[in-house]
């Protein structure tokens, strides 16, 4: 039999909400042309098997030439893990906010673990888990990090179409700014006051969130270069608290070290205790 | 302008049913007749249908990182300034497709897109912009490598230039020397008037295709009463500049003050999200960005707008030649202002205002230019 051409292709969870993954199936009419180019080994999202073997293991056997990450380590057994499936992958590209910036439940980096376990699970003696919830590229070195929660489906297909031309994606990595303008959406903070994060975050969505009258809240993460005092000046300008603030940037990319600057974003707080209000 | 001195002769007076009339005939004449209207909080630019889309009764207020619409009760069309989009929009296009290329049986296949533009009509071209395109003009047409698309949908564009009486709290056309007066380059010229006479436009045509339109709107010959009106609501609007450029060669203020502290200042108030240069009108940017698909079989070129703000922009083998904030802006003042005359010979900057209103953080280029120009002041005082 003739070996099989296609590259393949490997898709990995780890502690996340499944939604980058799915990002993948939804590209429905790429679907098909990119199962032509690319051996699909490893997706338990889509098939238990792995290479029509069942049932597929958690870690893979590989090698595979193109491994898709999506989570952040939170758990001994993680870190053991993408060490394993860096060992076994050619190119290594994470997807989403979890496996580039650590993802929503890096909030626990700014709190007491413990408490929480305690708080959530009726037997919290079952739980093992680290006290951070850290990004891939802490752990491995990282190919390349698409950003976006989710990731945007056009960006994918982006990657994936560039990595089998061999050529570096079309990712840019300025300000959500650059696409209100090239798409022609007047600007929300300035024609009506509304806070809006564009400015300091990441382009990549097309900047959905301002062309439907709501301020971009960072999902895509920062930008290259984020000015974060003088967006946070900006924010407090716009009538942002500080409470709301420091609420604004704890999301998504929570844990991003460009978001440091943000007063009292690492501080630590029981949820929903209101911070003193700034001065506007 | 002095009340003895006697206002340009000719041009015809037409009222707001002229104005329809405009519009009608342009479209008529097979034009996509492009003009200011209110949507989402802003009065941008985008195809008329009617002259009823235009912004009757409203006026802006604008300040440095703000624009807010105001009614105004005389329902003016064009008593409002520049707004968040400039006629480089349809131009000099944001995204344009320039070639694709098809792989088949080991051929490649190369097409240049050349789809035909559409003719626009621009109507509502104000002074500042109107210098702004002679500036494109000579930008991307007049080197030795004329740009095919902004050739393409300039060179069918037929301008209806308006005059400004109502100039916006963030102007300086005067301290550029671009307005409010309409400069040369222009198909047909409005003034707006609205007073005890009513609700008029002063219209002036200045090409062959503009007389014959003018020559099928109903109107009457301009009195001299008209003209001095128009003229004098045109000179008093010179008088109410919302801002000013320092009063000194900024050519060399530019080049003299390349070290000065003021920009680590700007450069901390900064957030390099790249606004002022995409809302300038003579920013003319782009980068390239090839697509393929997922066979690797079809690519496709295409241009978009890129800035000086962009860490991308100067990216070279090694990284980025300004990787700080303060060279980035440094490269936007000292471009606009400066190192422009070099290259095309004249400002790259009209006084139209769009940076310091659109500016999330309200930054205001002739304020930075100001505090530089004060710098030079000081340090030519202190003993050396
Ligand atoms: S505008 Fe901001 S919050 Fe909205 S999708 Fe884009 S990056 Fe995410
Ligand atoms: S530099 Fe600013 S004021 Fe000058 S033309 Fe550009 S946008 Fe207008
Ligand atoms: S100021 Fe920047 S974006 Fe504008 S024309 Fe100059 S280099 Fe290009
Ligand atoms: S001057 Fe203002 S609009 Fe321009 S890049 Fe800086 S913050 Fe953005």
């Amino acid at each position: 039999m003739e070996p099989d051409p296609r590259p393949s292709l490997a898709v990995w969870k780890f502690a996340s909400c499944d939604g980058c993954q799915l990002t993948l199936l939804d590209c429905e009419d790429e679907l098909l042309p990119l199962t032509d180019r690319v051996r699909i080994t490893h997706f338990l999202e889509m098939s238990s098997a792995e290479d029509s073997r069942e049932p597929a293991t958690l870690a893979g056997t590989g090698p595979y030439d193109l491994s898709l990450v999506e989570g952040s380590i939170t758990t001994v057994e993680d870190v053991r893990r993408i060490h394993h499936i860096r060992r076994i992958s050619r190119r290594l590209v994470t997807i989403g906010a979890c496996a580039t910036a650590g993802g929503i439940q890096a909030l626990r980096n700014f709190a007491d673990v413990e408490e929480f376990r305690a708080a959530v699970y009726a037997s919290p003696e079952y739980i093992a888990t680290l006290d951070t919830s850290t990004p891939i590229s802490a752990q491995v070195p990282v190919d390349f990090e698409l950003r976006g929660c989710p990731i945007d489906r056009g960006q994918l297909l982006e990657v994936l179409t560039a990595f089998l031309a061999g050529r570096k994606p079309n990712i840019s990595s300025h300000s959500v700014c650059f696409e209100c303008k090239r798409r022609g959406t007047t600007c929300i903070t300035v024609a009506q006051g509304v806070p809006c994060l564009g400015p300091v975050t990441h382009a990549g969505c097309g900047a959905l969130c301002p062309a439907y009258g709501r301020g971009c809240y960072g999902c895509f993460g920062p930008m290259a270069t984020p000015n974060l005092e003088a967006m946070v000046r900006e924010l407090r300008h716009d009538g942002m608290t500080e409470r709301d603030i420091v609420r604004v940037f704890r999301t998504f990319n929570a844990a991003s070290p460009e978001y440091g600057p943000v007063p009292g974003l690492a501080a630590q707080e029981a949820p929903g205790t209101p911070a003193e209000e700034g001065p506007r | 302008m002095s009340a003895s001195t006697l206002p340009p002769a000719g041009g015809a007076v037409i009222g707001t049913d002229g104005l329809a009339a405009l519009v009608d005939v342009l479209r008529a004449r097979g034009y996509t007749v492009v003009g200011p209207t209110v949507r989402d909080g802003a009065i941008v630019l985008q195809e008329l249908e009617s002259a009823a889309q235009l912004p009757y009764g409203w006026g802006v207020d604008l300040e440095a990182g703000r624009y807010r619409l105001r009614s105004r009760t005389d329902g003016a069309a064009f008593a409002n300034a520049a707004g968040p989009q400039s006629w480089k929009t349809f131009l000099h296009p944001a995204r344009v497709r320039q070639w694709t290329a098809e792989r088949a049986g080991g051929e490649l296949v190369i097409e240049a897109d050349d789809t035909a533009p559409p003719r626009f009509a621009f109507l509502g071209v104000r002074s500042c912009d109107l210098r702004a395109i002679a500036v494109q003009d000579r930008v991307l047409t007049a080197g030795p490598h004329s740009d095919p698309v902004y050739r393409g949908r300039r060179s069918g564009a037929f301008l209806v230039a308006v005059e400004c009486t109502e100039p916006g709290g963030t102007c300086f056309c005067v301290s550029m020397g671009t307005g409010p007066a309409a400069g040369p380059g222009y198909d047909l010229v409005l003034t707006e008037l609205v007073d005890d006479e009513g609700h008029r436009f002063w219209i002036r045509a200045d090409s062959t295709e503009g007389a014959e339109i003018l020559a099928e709107l109903p109107g009457e010959p301009a009195s001299e009463a008209v003209r001095r009106s128009a003229v004098d609501a045109v000179g008093s609007a010179a008088e109410r500049m919302g801002r000013t450029m320092p009063d000194t060669d900024l050519r060399r203020l530019m080049a003299e003050t390349l070290e000065a502290p003021r920009w680590d200042d700007v450069a901390s108030r900064c957030l390099t999200c790249g606004n002022c240069t995409m809302v300038c009108p003579t920013c003319f940017c782009t980068t390239t960005e090839d697509v393929t698909d997922l066979t690797g079989d079809h690519a496709e070129r295409w241009r978009v707008w890129d800035v000086c703000f962009d860490l991308d922009f100067s990216y070279l083998p090694g990284g980025p030649v300004r990787a700080s904030p303060r060279s980035r802006y440094r490269q936007w003042l000292t471009h606009k202002l400066g190192t422009w005359h070099d290259q095309f010979g004249s400002s790259g900057c009209v006084g139209c205002g769009r940076c310091i209103v659109w500016c999330p953080v309200a930054i205001d280029i002739t304020e930075e230019a100001a505090a530089l120009h004060d710098w030079t002041r000081r340090t030519e005082d202190e003993p050396r």
